[in-house]
């Protein structure tokens, strides 16, 4: 997973709530075998309105998204992770995210951001008013500083540390391997196993 | 030695079996939970497998894993390859996967395909006290047998088939208390509903919900699953019921479910599995189930709900806002006007299936309503079976042939309608009478108009042809 430490870059104003991951990427365009190749369905049926925010030339080169609140909501499909950064996006902000789509997030190093809703609105504002603004997304500082505004927010620190190191949860998971074996020992005999398969 | 005040409470359910689940703990670090259970299908594992592929990893627990396919899979002519070749390839990519790491699979045309959540308890490797999960949001489904179990993404499945374990950071809880007797024709799939529309798609977010109460007592199994599926609806990732004897009665003599001393020994550990009288939920809230009436949606998401006997709302009519907006964007979607009857509102197609409403008692209660009648002029009804073993078990009871001759479509078993993933897709303006769970703009196919609704108001819809229940037939 590559570093996320800071990024700056222009962004996009997505102004509508509950964006489900149905919108972000619809279920025809799942099925594919790869992680790459998504940005085609990415918000594919707003995309054919050429007023769709996207497709407005001055928000071409956006890199960050400025979305409303309960963005992620629905399916748990990682798709639209993937489908935000094949698109080029390597932050989300928004006032709040669905659980499941924030931690697919965090796992593939799409940095999402929760900031108040009324400063997603002043950010709304400026970005509307000046495309061409500046946004940095400083996962270190902690804060998104846009034009000479800054606004700080919250991140665990477990998850800012590894984002910042670009670290494989799986790579740290098999270092307490052993611990999972000890588990493994315990385990109630009763619990139910898928082989040998009974049917 | 210290003892720690949480040690002094009493504990919820959900923190019982997360206790039973932690692998590791270390300060300042997510918990490492061991996964019991391990639920594959074809569209979020791929990528999974080829990352194991890539660092050379093996699937540490294939004993603890099952696949099926469900999304992807035609509901007609299921002799023949499935027609579009991305979907073949996927469902291709999946069985070769099993194949290769020794994954356990049931595919299109075996006895025991079909959708994964309605799979996993047929089997009987569902089971009180476990953890579970599965590339699905709706793999809180296997909550309603007092199990944790939830959704996650396709880097977590990765996580899950090379170390058994992920790591977690604990939810907190919210217990939804539902007393009461519910009245004659209101169903779980009204439950829920309602419980969506009063918390919104966000007020779970963050808890893992407990359902309790009479009501839920009362409810069979097919009706705690029922629930349990559209926790995450409401945001939450899981929801769960205590287990008690109808869980025992339900698990007993499953192909899977333990035998002899073991069920004994499981039974005994089940029993322990409640909310302590002294627990503390994070968020309590309550609802009265005499109150409760057959429950729709109007709008684009699933906590835009009303009672069937209402009319479409005024957007004007909300406090905030952004629901208000939400609610303009939403009825111009949808293509209703304020203040329309709910009762006026004709359809187009009738779906009746889903993890959420495609078992055997879904079934039969629609059967019971469509017994003897015709369906509407101009409506399309697609009977579609959570999994081959329930359209064999409807067959065997004849309930094939009331949909028949009533004049719906008899399909084969998987998600079909629901997602829109195979063929069965609504067309643009289509508008839905729908048992699934997810109203999203072009969910069922793009420009579908979707309402949720239970298995009696479908039934009740396709006879009369507009939003309906049985006690307007």
């Amino acid at each position: 997973m590559e570093k996320f430490i800071s990024h700056t870059g222009t962004a996009v104003p997505l102004r509508r709530s509950n964006v489900d991951t149905d919108q972000i990427i619809p279920a025809v365009y799942l099925k594919r075998v790869t992680k790459s190749g998504f940005e085609d369905g990415l918000f594919a049926a707003w995309r054919n309105d050429p007023e769709f925010v996207l497709n407005k030339p001055e928000y071409a080169k956006a890199t960050i998204l400025v979305a409303g609140a309960d963005f992620g909501t629905g399916s748990s499909r990682e798709h639209a992770v993937w489908a935000l950064q094949n698109y080029g996006f390597k932050a989300v902000i928004s006032s709040r995210f669905a659980d499941i789509f924030r931690g697919n997030s965090q796992k593939g190093g799409l940095l999402t951001v929760v900031l108040p809703q009324e400063q997603v609105e002043e950010i709304w504002e400026a970005i509307e008013k000046n495309p061409a603004t500046e946004v940095t997304v400083d996962l270190e500082a902690k804060n998104v500083r846009v034009g000479e505004k800054s606004y700080s927010f919250e991140i665990d620190d477990y998850t800012r540390w590894r984002l910042m190191e670009g670290l494989d949860d799986i790579g740290l998971t098999l270092k307490n391997i052993n611990d999972v074996s000890a588990y493994e020992e315990k385990r109630a005999i009763f619990k139910p196993k898928t082989l040998p398969a009974k049917i | 030695m210290q003892v720690e005040q949480g040690d002094l409470m009493g504990k919820t359910l959900a923190e019982k079996i997360w206790a039973d689940h932690v692998v590791r703990q270390s300060q300042g670090e997510p918990d490492l939970i061991y996964i019991d259970l391990h639920l594959l299908h074809e569209v979020t594992s791929p990528q999974a497998f080829d990352g194991l592929r890539l660092a050379n990893r093996q699937v540490r627990r294939p004993d603890l894993t099952i696949a099926t396919e469900d999304h992807n899979t035609p509901t007609l002519n299921i002799d023949q390859p499935i027609a579009d070749p991305v979907s073949r390839l996927q469902i291709d990519t999946l069985r070769k996967n099993a194949q290769e790491f020794g994954i356990r699979i049931h595919s299109l045309g075996d006895a025991n395909q079909g959708i994964v959540h309605v799979v996993g308890p047929q089997l009987g490797l569902t089971q009180p006290g476990m953890t579970i999960v599965c590339g699905d949001s709706h793999t809180s489904t296997h909550g309603a047998f007092g199990a944790l179990a939830f959704g996650i993404g396709t880097s977590e499945v990765e996580h899950v088939l090379a170390t058994q374990t992920l790591p977690l950071v604990r939810p907190k809880t919210m217990a939804i208390n539902i007393d009461g007797e519910l009245p004659a024709g209101v169903t779980a799939k009204d439950i829920i509903l309602a419980i969506i529309a009063k918390i919104g798609t966000g007020g779970g977010q963050g808890y893992v919900l407990e359902y309790r109460g009479s009501a839920i007592r009362a409810l069979s199994m097919e009706g705690r699953m029922t629930i349990c599926n559209m926790s995450i609806e409401a945001g939450a990732r899981a929801g769960l019921i205590a287990p008690d004897e109808t869980t025992f009665a339900y698990v007993k003599d499953k192909p899977h479910a333990p035998q002899g001393a073991d069920w004994d020994a499981a039974v005994a550990y089940w029993k322990t599995l409640k909310s302590d009288d002294d627990a503390v939920f994070d968020v309590e809230i309550s609802l009265n189930a005499a109150e409760l009436s057959p429950f729709i949606t109007w709008g684009t998401n699933p906590g835009q709900g009303a009672p069937l006997s209402g009319q479409v709302p005024h957007p004007a009519d909300f406090s905030d806002p952004e629901e208000v907006g939400a609610a303009e964007r939403a009825l111009a979607y949808m293509g209703l006007e304020a203040g329309q009857p709910f009762k006026s509102i004709k359809v187009d197609t009738v779906f009746l299936g889903s993890c959420t409403n495609g078992r055997i008692e879904d079934l039969r209660a629609a059967a019971e309503v469509l017994k003897g009648r015709k369906i509407a002029n101009n409506l399309r009804m697609l009977v579609v079976p959570g999994s081959a073993k329930v359209r064999l078990q409807a067959e065997a009871e004849g309930l094939d042939k009331v949909f028949l001759e009533f004049g719906a479509e008899w399909r084969q078993a998987g998600c079909s309608m629901c997602l829109g993933m195979n063929p069965d897709q609504l067309s643009v303006g289509e508008r839905s009478a729908s048992t699934s769970n997810r109203n999203f703009e072009g969910r069922q196919g793009k420009g579908g108009r979707t309402h949720l609704v239970s298995p009696l108001v479908a039934a009740a819809t396709a006879v009369r042809g507009t939003l309906s229940s049985p006690a307007d037939l």
